[in-house]
């Protein structure tokens, strides 16, 4: 037989900076090929049959449990859910003790969204565990495969069927809101500069991180100016009230009028720049109803990327023999 | 290592060739054909099958891809496969007489992974195997419709295909004959 295409596949996926350009590429285009499976009339892949996959969620995320849950169960696994609420993590129980219960009912691969930065890390370099890692939020750190979804979202917007083996090299996206408690703007700051994209970031000061100086972006707290600048994307991230202890802005309707995305300033964005958000949106703070439901928005093409995407993560960390026990 | 060329440029064609026409000749005419390729030089053997099929009855080389890596049953055992884009024409499967095209039969496993792929897309109405090269040492209960050329192998040894689309030139080689000259 002719020789197949081998390449080696991902241990875990923890950060995108473990991503080169190449890598994050051939993700991209496997996602493809699994957003074409959704076509089809079974559209399921045996791939999977016989694996389990345990999605960790010590922290709320409906949407993104539920993507990764339908992800994994498109490819035939089998799906076991922990979340922390009302479960023994309420009673004490450590993230050490909580993996290995759950690795001891034998999975082959955990999904981890955890409040603590680094969790993911510590929890594939631990040795607690033999299964794969993959990384769905931890604390203000990453979400990598938010990261993917967004860039395959802008890929498909921009080049439509010719997407595959492409990055983005030369588009300009604009990141708008709480930089500073945001791993969807980590994520994708590091991504899409790897993909080549140029990235700008817009927030007020007081939510921007200190170490903003050293990310490949340029920075700045004019919403007006930025949108003179005509980015290709504007990404607007949510106010997460839950993180908001202390005072980043005066009030929300300040937020709005300076940092929003306003009906008047959907008005100025020059035909063509996709609207995104990773969900769920405040409607009327960081974006007006018009803007999120227009032909502009990408919000919806963001939820089907990311079945796509977790797809092709899972099948890469759960298939070949580099992977699992 | 020992190198044999089996097949030279002219063999394959003639062999694609004499593969169109017997499909014609099986499926009584071009109507409601499908050539399914495997990536990756299935799909290049299907495509110039389907440019004969063509020239012999204009509009009956309807040709597409199918991958077949998620369907195989030794995804855990060897390193990731990187899928290959499946391509349905635009016409679908159903009801349609699907011929697969592969460049060597060898285990059957593709072939069982492909119909279990072709099974998800649809239902067509019969499902045919052409082959460029027989090597037997079949492991499941599978046999080709067409082939190209029967080649019995050993185990040990290897088939190479080439295609000029992919590889530059046109060659069916057999390498590695005797193992025992090898280690000398």
């Amino acid at each position: 037989m002719t020789p197949a295409t081998h390449d080696a596949g991902l241990r875990n996926l923890l950060s995108v900076r473990d991503l080169d350009a190449a890598a994050a590429v051939r993700i991209l285009d496997l996602a493809e090929d699994m957003a074409e499976v959704a076509t089809r009339e079974v559209p399921k892949l045996p791939a999977l049959r016989g694996r389990t996959v345990a999605n960790l969620f010590f922290e709320d995320s409906t949407r993104t449990r539920l993507s990764f849950e339908a992800a994994a169960k498109r490819l035939s696994a089998d799906v076991i859910t922990f979340s922390a609420k009302g479960s023994s993590v309420s009673k004490g129980e450590s993230l050490k003790d909580t993996a290995q219960t759950i690795a001891a009912m034998g999975v082959d691969a955990v999904v981890l969204r955890h409040s603590a930065s680094g969790a993911a890390r510590v929890l594939a370099d631990s040795g607690w565990i033999d299964a794969a890692v993959v990384n769905a939020g931890d604390g203000t750190h990453e979400h990598p495969t938010q990261g993917l979804l967004d860039a395959f979202a802008m890929r498909k917007r921009r080049h439509a069927d010719a997407s595959r083996g492409r990055d983005l090299a030369g588009l300009r996206v604009t990141i708008v809101g709480d930089i500073l408690h945001s791993r969807v703007a980590r994520s994708n700051v590091w991504l899409l500069h790897t993909l080549g994209a140029e990235v700008h970031l817009v927030a007020p000061r007081t939510l921007l991180p200190a170490g903003v100086g050293a990310w490949p972006v340029t920075t700045s707290s004019d919403l007006d100016a930025a949108i003179a600048d005509e980015p290709d994307v504007l990404m607007m991230l949510r106010i997460q009230s839950e993180r908001m202890h202390a005072a980043y802005f005066p009030h929300e309707r300040e937020y709005s009028r300076q940092w929003g995305l306003t009906d008047e300033r959907f008005g100025r964005l020059p035909a063509g720049t996709m609207v995104m958000h990773p969900g769920p949106m405040n409607r009327g703070l960081e974006i007006s109803a018009k803007a999120a439901d227009s032909d502009a928005s990408v919000i919806l093409d963001q939820v089907t990327s990311g079945v796509s995407i977790r797809m092709a993560v899972l099948y890469l960390v759960l298939s070949g023999a580099a992977a699992g026990a | 290592m020992l190198t044999r060329t089996v097949l030279q440029q002219a063999d394959i064609t003639r062999a694609l060739s004499r593969i169109a026409h017997e499909i014609l000749e099986s499926n009584r005419g071009g109507a409601d054909l499908v050539l399914l390729g495997i990536p990756t030089r299935g799909v290049m053997l299907a495509e110039r099958i389907g440019r004969v099929l063509d020239e012999l009855e204009p509009g009956s080389g309807t040709v597409g891809a199918l991958d077949v890596t998620m369907y195989r049953d030794d995804l855990r055992g060897k390193p990731t496969r990187t899928p290959q884009p499946t391509r349905v024409p635009p016409g679908g499967i159903d009801g349609k007489t699907v011929v697969l095209v592969d460049d060597v039969l060898y285990s059957g496993r593709t072939i069982r992974a492909a119909l279990d792929a072709l099974n998800d897309l649809g239902r067509p109405r019969a499902v045919r195997l052409a082959v460029l090269v027989d090597r037997g040492h079949r492991e499941l209960p599978i046999r080709a419709d067409f082939v190209g050329k029967n080649l019995p192998t050993a185990m040990a040894e290897r088939i190479n295909v080439t295609l000029r689309e992919l590889d530059g030139e046109d060659a069916v080689t057999i390498v590695g004959r005797h193992s025992a000259e090898e280690t000398r």
